[in-house]
């Protein structure tokens, strides 16, 4: 039951996008983004995928692996766009017995999916070629100017990091209770859908104290190792930024801005 | 200022640690009454008890992690009770705990090395020589770039003494470091700290109600409802036969010297081993 969930999407590798700084990839997430939800043309979003098509290449990542991401929204997709064709008031196209057809509801059926599609596409290719460590680091340190309002980044950046650490113990932990469970007696695969969740309440609650102890270990053994908070700590990793990381985004400000300008002139 | 009593102090050294008159109580529990110890530099000593005896609170107590109620606690001349001084107590006196999953905190192994370093502010260049070189002491190089959940019982607690031995402490306490772990992972945890004890010269304090184990120390201390009740030679303490009075249980070499006894065979007092017995009673052997 939980062997088919491993932790992050993680694709090793040393490709161009491997050795990116964190920072810059998820800078160029948050363009992109910007980009995707500031412009509604059809165009702007071809450049963008132009980029995303680009850096997949450039990624060399396995095409599967790249699907297994996108898959879960494409239900979300299709219903949106559905809706969107089906309800979107405009120029008429067909008429389906109540439904009509648009080709307002169709533009934006499709502007849409593409924005979505888009989106996770770009989240994926980072999260594919970026350790989660890198990527809490890159968080971390890009959102440092906020510990001045005292947002607690680095605890945050922690709490993150051992989360990443203690997922596959917790299913390891659960798969072990679930085991003890049917052992005695336990049901977890059939019923209607009430009662089959009904019957995980009793590796939840286990599981669930199980934590609790873990967490207050841990608590102990990070005081043990002398950790007294964020202030005067220094890091094993160090994030280097090099003339790639600037070329990069740069592109990817350039494609964003290119975008926004596609627009304007009302492509 | 001319200090002639610094040159008195040195030629008559601090010990590495010293608990005096150690009270320590949960609510209405009395867990530690009165306790006083002194343990060397470079000594290995084992203290034993049985469930709720005050073992895993002395050992929460000589790190700081548990401040004396009543008494005092001083590693190398550092109160624990100064909480400036907890810090370098803590780099000084690592304490790898029971249960090897809930003490690693990184999800990639060198990190979880580096942890304990980044804490004390250690500098880059130095973390990152450090690093390789403790996984190699441990025998872990080459696991560099592991998820520690990927790792068995035993390498996960030699991963611990590497986060220990890369802040270069001068003791370590093992709180029953060995009892979650299978007899594979029990030796390569073993082995380790012996070879830490000749090379580097560490301090080892193991905890443990293992009495096999506690007969490789050079010293056995014996706590029972937090008090200290023997203490010397593991061959004295543990031969004794008022040893289940404390909720422990005699090596298996001293219940064997103990049936062959009644059985009417002479056997020296002080062989607590199965091998020393058989040397001890077949000489040609």
């Amino acid at each position: 039951m939980w062997q088919g969930l491993t932790l992050g999407q993680y694709w090793p590798g040393h490709s161009f996008l491997h050795r990116l700084d964190p920072r810059t990839k998820i800078l160029a997430v948050g363009l992109l983004i910007v980009a995707l939800f500031g412009t509604r043309s059809l165009t702007g979003y071809g450049l963008v995928a132009l980029l995303l098509f680009w850096s997949t290449f450039l990624a060399r990542l396995p095409i599967a692996k790249l699907w297994r991401g996108l898959r879960p929204i494409l239900i979300l997709v299709l219903v949106t766009a559905l809706i969107n064709i089906f309800t979107l008031p405009g120029e008429v196209w067909t008429r389906m017995g109540p439904l009509t057809i648009t080709r307002e509801g169709v533009e934006m059926a499709i502007l849409l999916s593409l924005r979505l599609v888009l989106l996770v596409w770009a989240t994926t290719l980072m999260t594919l070629t970026t350790a989660p460590l890198q990527l809490t680091d890159g968080l971390e340190t890009l959102f440092a100017f906020l510990k001045k309002v005292r947002v607690p980044v680095h605890e945050m950046a922690l709490m993150m990091a051992i989360a990443l650490r203690f997922i596959p113990t917790l299913f390891e932990e659960a798969d072990r209770i679930q085991k003890a469970q049917m052992s005695r007696g336990a049901d977890f695969e059939s019923g209607s859908l009430p009662q089959r969740v009904k019957a995980l309440l009793p590796l939840l609650v286990p599981l669930f104290v199980s934590s609790f102890r873990r967490a207050e270990e841990l608590a102990l053994a990070m005081e043990a190792r002398a950790y007294t908070g964020g202030k005067g700590r220094t890091r094993y990793r160090r994030l280097r930024w090099t003339v790639r990381d600037t070329l990069s985004l740069a592109l990817v400000l350039l494609v964003g801005a290119g975008a926004f300008a596609l627009k304007a002139v009302g492509f | 200022m001319a200090r002639p009593w610094l040159a008195l102090s040195s030629s008559n050294p601090v010990p590495f640690i010293a608990v005096e008159g150690l009270h320590h109580s949960f609510g209405d529990v009395q867990a530690l009454s009165g306790l006083d110890l002194t343990i060397q530099h470079g000594a290995f000593v084992a203290i034993v008890g049985g469930n709720g005896s005050g073992k895993s609170t002395l050992a929460r107590c000589l790190n700081g992690l548990l401040l004396p109620q009543q008494g005092s606690v001083t590693v190398a001349g550092l109160s624990t009770s100064d909480p400036a001084a907890l810090p370098e107590i803590r780099r000084r006196l690592g304490l790898v705990f029971q249960n090897p999953d809930n003490q690693i905190v990184a999800p990639v192994v060198e990190d979880d090395v580096a942890f304990g370093m980044e804490n004390l502010g250690v500098p880059y260049e130095t973390m990152r020589e450090r690093v390789p070189w403790a996984l190699e002491v441990v025998g872990l190089e080459g696991m560099e770039e592991r998820a520690p959940s990927t790792l068995s019982g035993g390498q996960k607690q030699r991963l611990a003494i590497a986060g220990i031995l890369a802040m270069e402490p001068q003791g370590i306490i093992l709180d029953e470091a060995t009892s979650m772990i299978d007899p594979q992972g029990r030796r390569e945890v073993l082995s380790l700290i012996q070879k830490l004890r000749r090379e580097r010269s560490m301090t080892v304090i193991w905890i443990t109600h293992h009495m096999e184990e506690a007969l490789l120390a050079d010293e056995v201390v014996v706590l029972h409802q937090g008090t200290i009740v023997a203490q010397g030679k593991p061959a004295r303490v543990l031969a004794r036969p008022d040893l289940e009075r404390w909720n422990l249980v005699p090596p298996p070499g001293v219940l064997l010297a103990r049936a062959l006894r009644e059985e009417g065979v002479v056997v020296p007092e002080d062989v607590v081993t199965v091998e020393g017995l058989v040397d001890a009673l077949c000489p040609s052997n």
